[in-house]
């Protein structure tokens, strides 16, 4: 498996890629893979805000619904309209076109928290 | 693998016991039609025909009728024959299906339940008039107190899920009536998926505890989380991963310390029948599943019902009305308490439903209902025995009444999902998957099953074993003796196609 370096991982297997004042979230490869068949994404308003910690969306699969959280709080400020009629983009390309939402933010603290892809590799080892 | 378990496993399963032809293009009834044939012949009328289109404006018409099939009685029966061949059900099947505790439902169950003087009655009807089903569900309530040694029953929700949102309600109302505002309710990891959904229902915000690699609740995060916003905890104990968690006085100190309380999801009581009572082991509030426990039927048998106990302080708070014995020996439903939540379903409950839990408990007795939960007890243990070689058990044993199992993969291009379809062949219901927690089976015998029965079951497995580790194909592709084998899943939850054309 390979995991990006570019960006900053959670427990709970979202990335977080922070260009500027604005972080993309997605959900890695080995979530994708763990839901398996991703069959729709409910994805939140734009315009809408959001706290840190909180959920900020729903993917279902064949297998399970699972929830999006965010670590940092922020403004929703685009979201992947691709995944509306291709939900399966998210399996096959999680890291990239698979992306589901920016958040507009003012406060990047949480990312001190946030895995390394070295470190998110040794945790997903752990899950298995 | 060895021949001699093949040639048993075939021998003692019925893999191919099918008598009618698995025919994969069953026709549907409107593809099957004979023009002008009829199951039923009816008289010519008798009164005059009515000229519709010189009564009525022609925009009202609704024109001709439907295109309904014309099919004759023998082909209509065997139609349906055919589709009742291929169901899946407890009378036919084994069915471990863990977490919903599918067990026999006795026939003597729906004899009560259709007797003429329960089945016709009425919910309008007097109360004098009713006397029979009145002196029932008291007993029954009164049944279920002493098997929960809580206060008081209420009969009237209408499934478990119901229950527990009745449970968060009365809980939700105990703490304003002493002027508090409590928010946040506590589940561990491993509770039910309907514990959340109820705190959403109710208004409230969950919070998850951390369980131990054991199973168990992990007790400090349960103390740096009670605090004086929360308003209790949901547990279920024995808990999804099979384990009865000990800490459970401990657990309830904890929140009664913080002024909340503890709330028993009633899922798996079919472990505790007479051996251990939620009322002596602090639970404040409970619901039972009658489908699950008291052998009434799973869905399909209409709504079910889902009783709720509670500790003393709580009673005031119960639905209404209550069914009653008044001083004078009689029965009826009492509406008088002020602090009630009110109504929770329409009338009374399911009394179908709960006429099949009182005839349950009453053919069985309390050393019946004690040697329910033995037998469910040793039969879950008896198959983590037999399996335990051959499948990760994540979770220590001695189990309650269900355990998780972990198929060992070994680099095979097979999944639990894989294991599931194959258990088909061999005549078994696949087992619940891929919860609580990742890639396991969660399997549950109940009392009702034979020991042939769990040993043509530890047949099933071992040989899928053998599969995994020798012939992973065979496990992949299954099942092999089902009229479809597997449903593009994906298609049919992508682009969902539910209509027939012509």
């Amino acid at each position: 498996m390979s995991v990006p370096n570019d960006r900053k991982y959670a427990d709970s297997h979202e990335w977080f890629k922070l260009e500027g004042d604005v972080v993309t979230i997605g959900i890695t490869q080995f979530a994708a893979d763990e839901l398996t068949d991703i069959t729709y994404v409910d994805l939140p308003t734009v315009g809408g805000k959001v706290d840190a910690g909180k959920e900020l969306g729903e993917i279902e699969s064949v297998k399970a619904t699972s929830e999006l959280y965010t670590v940092v709080a922020g403004e929703v400020v685009e979201i992947n309209e691709e995944l509306g009629d291709a939900p399966e983009l998210v399996n096959d390309d999680p890291f990239s076109r698979g992306w589901m939402v920016k958040l507009k933010t003012s406060d990047v603290s949480p990312f001190d928290k946030l895995m390394d892809a070295a470190t998110y590799e040794k945790h997903c080892a752990t899950q298995t | 693998m060895s021949k001699g378990r093949q040639a048993n496993v075939s021998a003692t399963i019925p893999m191919q016991k099918t008598t009618l032809p698995l025919d994969k293009d069953h026709p549907l009834l409107f593809e099957r039609v004979s023009p002008g044939a009829t199951a039923a012949s009816i008289p010519d009328s008798d009164v005059p025909a009515f000229d519709r289109a010189a009564a009525i404006d022609s925009e009202y018409l609704a024109g001709e009728g439907p295109d309904l099939p014309e099919i004759g009685e023998m082909d209509l029966v065997r139609h349906y024959t055919r589709l009742a061949h291929r169901v899946f059900s407890v009378d036919a099947n084994f069915y471990p299906l863990g977490s919903c505790t599918m067990k026999y439902n006795p026939r003597v169950n729906e004899i009560a339940a259709a007797m003429p003087r329960f089945a016709d009655l009425h919910p309008y009807q007097y109360e004098s008039d009713t006397q029979g089903i009145l002196e029932l569900l008291y007993r029954l309530r009164g049944f279920l107190q002493e098997i929960s040694g809580l206060s008081e029953v209420t009969l009237q929700p209408s499934a478990g899920a119901a229950g527990e949102m009745t449970g968060l309600m009365i809980i939700n109302a105990y703490h304003r009536s002493r002027g508090e505002k409590r928010r946040k309710v506590l589940a561990p990891a491993s509770a039910h998926g309907t514990n959340p959904a109820t705190c959403a229902m109710c208004a409230r915000d969950v919070c998850q505890i951390k369980t131990k690699p054991d199973g168990r609740v992990d007790l400090d995060d349960l103390r740096a989380n009670v605090d004086e916003h929360t308003a209790a905890l949901m547990i279920t104990n024995p808990n999804t991963v099979g384990v009865f968690d000990e800490q459970i006085e401990i657990i309830a100190d904890i929140l009664h310390d913080a002024g909340a309380q503890l709330y028993l999801d009633g899922a798996n009581m079919n472990a505790m029948l007479g051996i251990a009572r939620p009322g002596d082991f602090g639970v404040d509030v409970m619901h039972f599943n009658t489908h699950k426990t008291f052998s009434t039927p799973h869905g399909g048998g209409g709504p079910g019902a889902g009783p709720v106990g509670v500790a003393d302080h709580l009673r005031p708070f119960l639905p209404v009305p209550q069914v009653i014995q008044r001083d004078d020996g009689t029965f009826g439903w009492d509406y008088d308490r002020e602090k009630s939540i009110g109504k929770v379903r329409s009338f009374y409950g399911q009394t179908g439903v709960l006429i099949r839990a009182y005839a349950y408990i009453r053919a069985l007795g309390s050393d019946g209902l004690l040697n329910v939960s033995r037998k469910a007890v040793l039969s879950a243990n008896y198959l983590a025995a037999c399996l335990k070689e051959r499948f990760h058990l994540p979770f220590p044993a001695p189990y309650a009444h269900e355990f998780i199992l972990v198929p060992k993969f070994d680099g095979a291009k097979v999944t639990e999902l894989d294991v599931a379809k194959r258990l088909i062949d061999f005549g078994i219901h696949p087992p619940t998957m891929s919860w609580p927690i990742a890639h396991c089976l969660m399997i549950e015998p109940t009392e009702t099953e034979s020991l042939p029965t769990l040993d043509e079951f530890v047949e099933a497995m071992l040989t899928i074993a053998d599969e995994i580790e020798h012939d992973p194909e065979t496990v992949h592709a299954a099942p092999h003796t089902t009229p479809v084998a597997r449903m593009d899943e994906v298609a049919a939850s992508r682009k969902p196609n539910v209509q027939w054309k012509q």
